[in-house]
């Protein structure tokens, strides 16, 4: 019974914060609209269950398309700039910028170069956010290849292309889901506050703005559950992966 | 023809500059068919370094190497030999079949060949029952010898070892020794072992070449003709004799051996 002494204290430690969350609220009395109980969150999400499903489809929607998009070019960036040295130094700096730069701030101002029930500028920050930790991790892994892994490919006289192939590329498979690991997470959060400043009203951060302001907090919360629920999904199926693109490595989190 | 030719070669490291080092100074050595030559000598003699020369991982300043009648160069296009380090090396994404058959999957050969050609070499190492487990799944002995079953796949005529057992427990040393004696003498091949132990040197060798640092050079060869290569090898006379004789010649005290080891005694401390 193993797997049930991992799962049960996290489990345990959950249902007690929760409990003592709605005690806080209910005995303290403290007003809804500073933070409403867990109960009245809970009503409000079974009562939306529509509204939310459709929000995170269309919210997941966005995510997903940036995040594929940010991590695919993430890769190839890193690929282009492990094989030619003088675009791994001219690279990095750039890279740090783009993540220094305040994505999501950018987000109002992308909203105007498209059309308004365009879905493309979320899309866009999502992509943006995504690209950095896929690429700074993709091209350390590229780059840390075992010293005796060159020296027995250069006995085998395989050098470009097959030393790539073989074993740059699957050496940095760890590092590339290490990126994706942090970058799904990032997607989601990404995606739905991209959302705060505009634009089309079908996702979980139109949703959670507008119930804010019409001080119906705990709908704003039940979305706030609804996004969190959908990070969750992205994590996990990035785990999964990671999982079934590494046979070799036993555990999951490494 | 020799399995290697070594010509008056020395190799520096950092030519002309401060930290300039000379780890090989004018080696001479050969190394004839079929014949196991270990190399030994304390820490920093260059005896890694001449390995690496043969396996022509490095080039040397001067002289010549030939492996097989052809420079080392041209030796290593054609894979002519099969190396094996401290380290196993394995991919850890490969299955100890799928690393076994890389180098036959970088000489081209067909997929059929190549999972029957590894197959062969995982039972001579003993492991046929793990061909699908994964490295970090094994222990170091067995890492290491997969490592040696991978060498030994090309079936090439030279096998250069870098300390392979240095890393592994005195009981699966003394095991893996006598695999390897055992697939040296069914293959033919010719073999450089680079050791740090006296005893393994002495057990595994025809020739056990013994060097000196600072510079790093060859200062005596003693050929060993043990009775048998088991057990009993191990505790015949003739081992005890040629450990004792290899060690004074590690020391540079002439003992053993009057007419060549006049000159090197004279530094002994």
């Amino acid at each position: 019974m193993k797997g049930a002494r991992s799962v049960l204290p996290p489990v345990l430690v959950g249902v007690l914060a929760v409990v003592a969350w709605e005690l806080t609220v209910s005995l303290g009395r403290i007003a809804p609209f500073i933070l409403p109980a867990p109960s009245a969150i809970w009503r409000e999400l079974v009562a939306q269950r529509q509204n939310v499903w459709e929000a995170a489809l269309a919210s997941g929607q966005n995510a997903l398309i940036g995040l594929v998009a940010g991590a695919a070019l993430g890769v190839l960036a890193a690929m282009a700039a492990s094989r030619f040295k003088p675009l791994t130094e001219v690279s990095i700096p750039f890279a740090a910028i783009l993540n220094a730069l305040p994505i999501i701030a950018l987000a109002p101002i992308l909203n105007n170069m498209f059309e308004s029930t365009s879905s493309i500028p979320r899309r866009l920050v999502t992509a943006i956010i995504v690209f950095f930790p896929v690429f700074v991790n993709t091209l350390r892994g590229l780059r840390e290849v075992d010293p005796i892994h060159q020296e027995l490919m250069h006995t085998y006289a395989a050098g470009g292309w097959t030393f790539a192939r073989k074993v740059r590329l699957p050496g940095a498979l760890p590092y590339v889901f290490t990126g994706l690991r942090q970058a799904s997470s990032l997607a989601v959060i990404a995606a739905v506050v991209a959302e705060y400043f505009g634009g089309l009203q079908t996702g979980l951060g139109s949703r959670i703005t507008s119930a804010a302001a019409f001080t119906a907090y705990p709908r704003a919360w039940a979305f706030v559950v609804g996004a969190c629920l959908l990070g969750l999904l992205f994590y996990l199926t990035t785990l999964l992966l990671e999982r079934l693109a590494m046979p070799w490595r036993t555990r999951l989190i490494a | 023809m020799n399995a290697v030719d070594i010509n008056g070669v020395t190799k520096t490291f950092n030519q002309g500059r401060a930290d300039e080092v000379v780890a090989l100074s004018e080696v001479d050595l050969t190394v004839g068919d079929g014949e196991f030559v270990s190399l030994i000598g304390p820490s920093g003699c260059g005896k890694s370094t001449l390995l690496r020369l043969i396996a022509d991982l490095i080039t040397p300043t001067t002289g010549t190497v030939t492996v097989a009648g052809k420079p080392a160069g041209a030796a290593r296009q054609e894979q002519a030999y099969g190396i094996a380090f401290q380290q196993s090396g394995l991919f850890e994404w490969r299955t100890v079949l799928k690393n076994v058959e890389l180098p036959l999957e970088l000489r081209g050969l067909s997929r059929a060949e190549r999972k029957a050609r590894a197959e062969q070499m995982l039972a001579l190492v003993g492991l046929e029952d793990f061909a699908g487990h994964y490295p970090a799944q094994l222990s170091g002995g067995m890492q290491q010898r997969v490592a040696i079953a991978r060498a030994l796949a090309v079936q090439p005529p030279l096998l250069l070892m870098d300390e392979p057992f240095g890393a592994l427990d005195e009981m699966t040393r003394e095991r893996l020794q006598s695999e390897l004696l055992g697939i040296c003498a069914t293959t033919g091949t010719s073999t450089v072992f680079v050791t740090h132990s006296i005893s393994e040197a002495v057990f595994l060798s025809n020739r056990v070449v013994v060097m000196s640092a600072r510079p790093g050079r060859i200062t005596a060869s003693v050929t060993v003709d043990l009775p048998s290569r088991d057990e009993a090898g191990r505790l015949s006379p003739v081992f005890f004799e040629k450990i004792t004789e290899v060690r004074q010649a590690l020391r540079g005290t002439p003992a053993a051996r009057p007419t060549e080891g006049a000159a090197a005694g004279s530094d002994a401390r």
